[in-house]
Formats: structure tokens, C-alpha cells, sequence
């Protein structure tokens, strides 16, 4: 195979702005997996329903769908509280996280898959704005901006949550109900509201990240399986409960998918997830810069 | 938990039949019900109830390691549709083979995989062995996509024999006789296992496997040993698919409602012992078809969901669990 330069740099160059995405795709599970413990394989579910919110906005009311998913945090938050509270009265309280907690979470993944099913079928769907299909040209580079935008979303997303966790009361006890949640009661906190707020917080991050997907490619509802995959191999290559690791894996794992998929041929890259997933717990189960 | 369970308390003696009567009623069960079907002699009879026991075997072997170990498989169609497509690649192979020998070799292959994940993952915390297997279903997937011998994305056709070939009748009769047979294997090994050291073992793990390793449980090679049982029974489920189907291709062999029924259908009977699962399936297979049949294919599958979560979250023992509780 004829490898040209140019050819390998914008594969390398796209797949570090796909990997910023897979860091907005996974910073919900870094959140609810990464500092909560609690596994949501359901969550590229509800990244999906923040592409169809996306994709109902841009459809029939015309706004931008990066627009249209800000506008509906507050209520992706809301379900996420409540999805908390389920999780927590039926689960956590009766210490069965494991099997009846992980079956909670696989039935919610296809409860929301079989339901978008019924109610939009299984024909991909996309949205427009003007931002999809120009390009930015640097010399032999292409920056396409459906790539760049998300990319910047998912940068903005990283970097707020970085200084909301870092420097607010509620972002540090976040953090601290990862480490110790009888300190934390001592600090007059509740460790279950503040759990609560942080999954939350995670569930709205699904919303942002659905409505980038959809911006990058058309979706159906049973394409968040193959996000499941990438996800937890970004997560556990970036070392639990740490952003900066989260976004290198994402960016690492972009690069190295991307490589497959220009000299292998699209059809292979879901199975690079899996191999890094697998060599990850195999041979660092901590992640790269895990603690 | 262990205390809720239908588990007979170590070193005393378990209630009920001992093995050999238990798989004889066993195998005069599965006759009677395979003659039942002759009498009605009604094609649509075999296919649904293929169907049904088809996923109790599958939810038996789910339940060998999600139920008695406490880990959770949720790549039941990666070890599925293994079984399926190994039958497959022997179709293309050598036709002649009989089916019984096409389904250990699917079970092997499928119990391998099995294995091979489980060494990988199952030293590391619970959660990880479970995302792994989410993220196998996707990688057999893309393997089986990609690979031409077996139809790649298109598919394969399968032929279908007219006739079975002992007993008489269609060869769908046979199936369903083959599928009956399995179940009552997979249903013995599963109470063998409850019955056994094995059993208590896995239990120990469930409870408490730091406090089970501590005593000297050989955990790691316990867990192996069920990954790689429950692993090539949900094979040997599969390997008959191809010839009940006909046509198999990677979206249909990969379908996640295999993987939810198989988990929806213990958790709903009862992960305890070997008749949740078979509680499950009757209850949840025999719904599910006449949903399918009165209302529509969609709603069906959306049903198991609902029942799995309402049913893990108001009834974790089960439906054996509640007729437990109350006794």
C-alpha cells in the first residue's frame, strides 16, 4: 500500500479532533464511573436521545443542534437526578450494585434503544448547519469543520468541568465522595445529594455529546453500542476519576482508530476499542496516568 | 443475600431428588412435552417452542455465572452467535456432519472465548470482565463482518434438510428434540453444580470473594471454570441457529434481544437456582411470543426490558424468590 505523507498526517490530524470528541462522549462515564463508582453502561443510550433531541430541534424548529441540547440540559440533569435516586434506593442502599444494578443499567440501554426504535425506526438521521461540509485548509492539512466543532464543544465541556470540579464547594465534594464519604458527612455534605448532582451533571453531559455525534455522523438508535466499547477503553486507559488522562486516551484511542480505518478500511476500527480495552486491563489496569 | 437464596446450607444434605432421578424426571419431562408436540402436530408448535427452549438454555448458562458467581456477562451474543456461525463454517466445510457434533464444536469454540476473556479480566474487579464482554459482543461482531468464508455482511444461506433424520416428521421436529436434549444437559449440570463444591464455591465468591479467597477458595480458577461452562453452553445454544433460521447474517445472529432475554429471563425467575432461569424463560418466552403475535415484534422486546427492570428493582429474588418468602 502506497502510504503518503499527507495521508498519514491528516489521518493523525483527524483523529486527534475525533478523539476530542470520544473525550465529550466519555466524560459523563469518567464522572459517574470515574468518581461515583457506579458503572452506567446505559449512558451512549442517552447520548443517543441527546442526538434525537438535537436532531428534533434542527428538524422541525430550525435551531442549531448544539443549541437545541443546551437548551434541554436542565432537563437531561433532571432525568439523570432521578435515574440517581432509583439507583441508589434500589441498589446502592441494598449493596447490589454488581449484578442487579449492571442489569438495571443494560435494561435502560435497551429500553431507550427499543423505544427510539419505535418512535423514529432504525433510518439514520442527520442535521444540518452551516458549519457541516466547509473546511479549514492549512497547507496539506484539511480541518473539516464538522470535526472542529465538536472538537471545540467537547474542549469547552473538559476544560468547565475541570474548573467547576477544581474550584466550587460542590466540585470538590464531588471529588471527595469518590475518596472518602465519611469525611465528607463530617463536612456537613451529604454524600447521596452530592452523588446525585454529580450524575446529574453526567447525564447532561450525554445531552451535549449526543448533539456533537450527530453533527459527525448520521445516527440510529443502535449505534451507542459500539460507543460502549470506546468508552470504557477510554476510561480505563485514562486512569479513573482523572479528566487529563481521560482526554489523551480519548485523543490516543481517536489516532490510533483513525490509522485503522485509512489503511485497514472503516469496518475494522470498532474492534480497536476492544483491543485496547483488553491490553489496558490486561497489562495496566490503573490507566496511564492512574493513581 | 445468601440467606434469601434456595441454597442448601454447606455440609447439610440437599432436599429434593438426588441427581440421577432429577435427570431422569428430566428426560421424561422433555419426552413428554417433545410427544405433546407430535400430538398437536402443528409446525408453528416446534418453531415457538424452539424458541422457549431454546433460552432456557441459554438463561441457564447465563445464570451458571451471572447467578451462582455474581459476575455479569452481558456478551451472551458474542458466545451465541460463535456457536452459530462455527456451525456455519462446518456447513461450508463438511455438510455431512451430524448436528449433535457441530454443537460441541460450537460449545468449544464459544467456551475458549470464554475462557480467553475470563483470564484477561476476571483478576481485576467484577465491573471490568462485564465491560469487557459488552465490548466482545461488538468485536466478534465486526470479526464476522469482515470475514467473506461465512457470508461477511451478507450473510449466509443455510439449507434446511426436509426431513429429520430419526423419529420422522420435519426436520424442525428434530430440532426442537435437539434443543430438548441440550436443555435437559445444560439444566443437570446446573443443579450438579449448585449440589457440589463447585456450587459453594461460586456462592463464596458471590457473597464475599475476598473473605472466599482468604479461606482458600481458588477463586480465579473457579471463576474460569464458569466462564468457560457458561460460555460454551450459550455456544451450543447457538449452534442449531443456523438451521432454525436458515438465513443468517451478522445484525440478526448479533441482535441484543438474545442478550437481553438471556439475562432478562434468571433475573426475572430467580438467579438462586436452576428453575429461575426456566421459570423465566417459560414465563417471559411464552409472553413475548404471544405478544409478537397478537400486537407487534417491537413491543415484545420492549416488554422484556420493562419486566427486567421493574423486576430488579421491586423483585431481586425473583419470581422463585417470592413463592420463597412466603412459604
Amino acid at each position: 500500500m502506497d502510504v503518503s505523507l499527507d495521508l498519514l498526517i491528516n489521518a493523525i490530524v483527524s483523529g486527534l479532533l475525533l478523539g476530542g470528541f470520544y473525550a465529550a462522549v466519555s466524560i459523563g462515564v469518567a464522572i459517574s464511573f470515574g468518581m461515583l463508582d457506579i458503572v452506567n453502561i446505559a449512558h451512549p443510550a442517552f447520548i443517543l436521545l441527546g442526538s434525537y433531541v438535537a436532531y428534533i430541534g434542527n428538524t422541525y424548529f430550525g435551531i442549531d443542534p448544539i443549541l437545541a441540547a443546551v437548551i434541554l440540559l436542565p432537563a437531561f440533569y433532571a432525568l439523570g437526578m432521578a435515574v440517581y435516586q432509583v439507583y441508589h434506593v434500589a441498589f446502592e442502599r441494598r449493596d447490589d450494585q454488581s449484578l442487579r444494578g449492571l442489569s438495571f443499567f443494560f435494561g435502560l440501554l435497551f429500553i431507550s434503544e427499543v423505544s427510539l426504535v419505535l418512535a423514529f425506526g432504525v433510518d439514520y438521521r442527520s442535521v444540518q448547519a452551516p458549519y457541516i461540509g466547509p473546511s479549514l485548509d492549512l497547507l496539506v492539512i484539511q480541518l473539516p469543520w464538522r470535526l472542529l466543532v465538536p472538537f471545540l464543544v467537547a474542549m469547552a465541556m473538559v476544560v468547565g468541568l475541570q474548573i467547576f470540579l477544581s474550584r466550587s464547594f460542590i466540585g470538590r465534594a464531588i471529588q471527595a465522595v469518590a475518596q472518602d464519604q465519611l469525611a465528607l458527612r463530617l463536612m456537613a455534605a451529604s454524600p447521596v445529594r452530592i452523588k446525585r448532582i454529580a450524575f446529574g451533571l453526567s447525564f447532561a453531559t450525554a445531552a451535549l455529546a449526543g448533539a456533537v455525534l450527530i453533527i459527525i455522523q448520521p445516527v440510529e438508535p443502535s449505534i451507542g453500542r459500539e460507543y460502549i466499547g470506546r468508552i470504557f477503553a477510554i476510561c480505563v486507559l485514562g486512569g479513573l476519576g482523572s479528566f487529563g488522562g481521560m482526554v489523551i486516551a480519548a485523543m490516543t484511542l481517536g489516532i490510533v482508530e483513525n490509522l485503522t480505518s485509512t489503511f485497514f478500511g472503516p469496518s475494522w476500527a470498532p474492534a480497536v476499542s476492544f483491543g485496547v480495552l483488553l491490553i489496558t486491563l490486561a497489562v495496566r489496569p490503573s490507566g496511564i496516568l492512574g493513581r | 443475600m445468601a440467606s434469601l437464596d434456595a441454597r442448601p446450607a454447606v455440609g447439610g444434605v440437599a432436599p429434593g431428588l438426588g441427581s440421577v432421578p432429577f435427570i431422569l424426571a428430566l428426560i421424561v419431562a422433555a419426552a413428554a412435552i417433545f410427544g405433546a408436540g407430535k400430538l398437536i402436530g402443528n409446525s408453528y408448535a416446534f418453531f415457538a417452542g424452539y424458541v422457549v427452549v431454546q433460552y432456557i438454555v441459554l438463561g441457564t448458562a447465563w445464570n451458571i455465572l451471572g447467578g451462582y458467581t455474581g459476575y455479569v456477562n452481558f456478551g451472551v451474543t458474542a458466545f451465541f452467535a460463535i456457536g452459530a456461525y462455527s456451525t456455519v463454517v462446518l456447513y461450508k466445510l463438511v455438510p455431512a456432519l451430524p448436528l449433535p457434533l457441530m454443537i460441541v464444536v460450537g460449545g468449544v469454540m464459544a467456551g475458549l472465548v470464554g475462557l480467553g476473556t475470563g483470564y484477561l479480566t476476571l483478576r481485576l474487579r467484577g465491573v471490568y470482565f462485564s465491560i469487557a464482554t459488552l465490548a466482545l459482543a461488538v468485536v466478534v461482531q465486526t470479526l464476522i463482518t469482515n470475514w467473506d468464508f461465512v457470508g461477511g455482511a451478507r450473510g449466509a444461506y443455510v439449507l434446511r434438510p426436509r426431513n429429520s433424520p430419526i423419529l420422522g416428521g420435519e426436520y424442525m421436529q428434530y430440532l426442537f428434540m435437539v434443543m430438548l436434549g441440550l436443555a435437559v444437559v445444560v439444566l443437570a449440570t446446573a443443579r450438579a453444580i449448585e449440589r457440589s463444591t463447585l456450587g459453594y464455591g461460586f456462592a463464596a465468591i458471590r457473597d464475599d470473594e475476598a473473605a472466599a479467597e482468604a479461606s482458600g477458595v481458588p477463586t480465579l480458577k473457579l471463576k474460569l471454570i464458569a466462564t468457560t461452562l457458561s460460555g460454551g453452553f450459550m455456544g451450543m445454544a447457538g449452534a442449531p441457529l443456523p438451521y432454525y433460521v436458515t438465513y443468517l447474517d451478522p445484525s440478526s445472529g448479533f441482535s441484543l434481544n438474545y442478550a437481553v432475554n438471556a439475562i432478562a429471563m434468571p433475573l426475572i425467575g430467580g438467579t438462586g437456582s436452576w428453575l429461575g432461569p426456566v421459570v423465566g424463560a417459560i414465563l417471559v418466552g411464552g409472553l413475548q411470543e404471544y405478544i409478537r403475535v397478537t400486537i407487534s415484534s417491537a413491543i415484545n422486546v420492549l416488554v422484556v426490558g420493562v419486566l427486567m427492570v421493574g423486576f430488579v428493582i421491586a423483585a431481586p429474588q425473583g419470581i422463585v424468590g417470592l413463592f420463597q418468602r412466603k412459604r
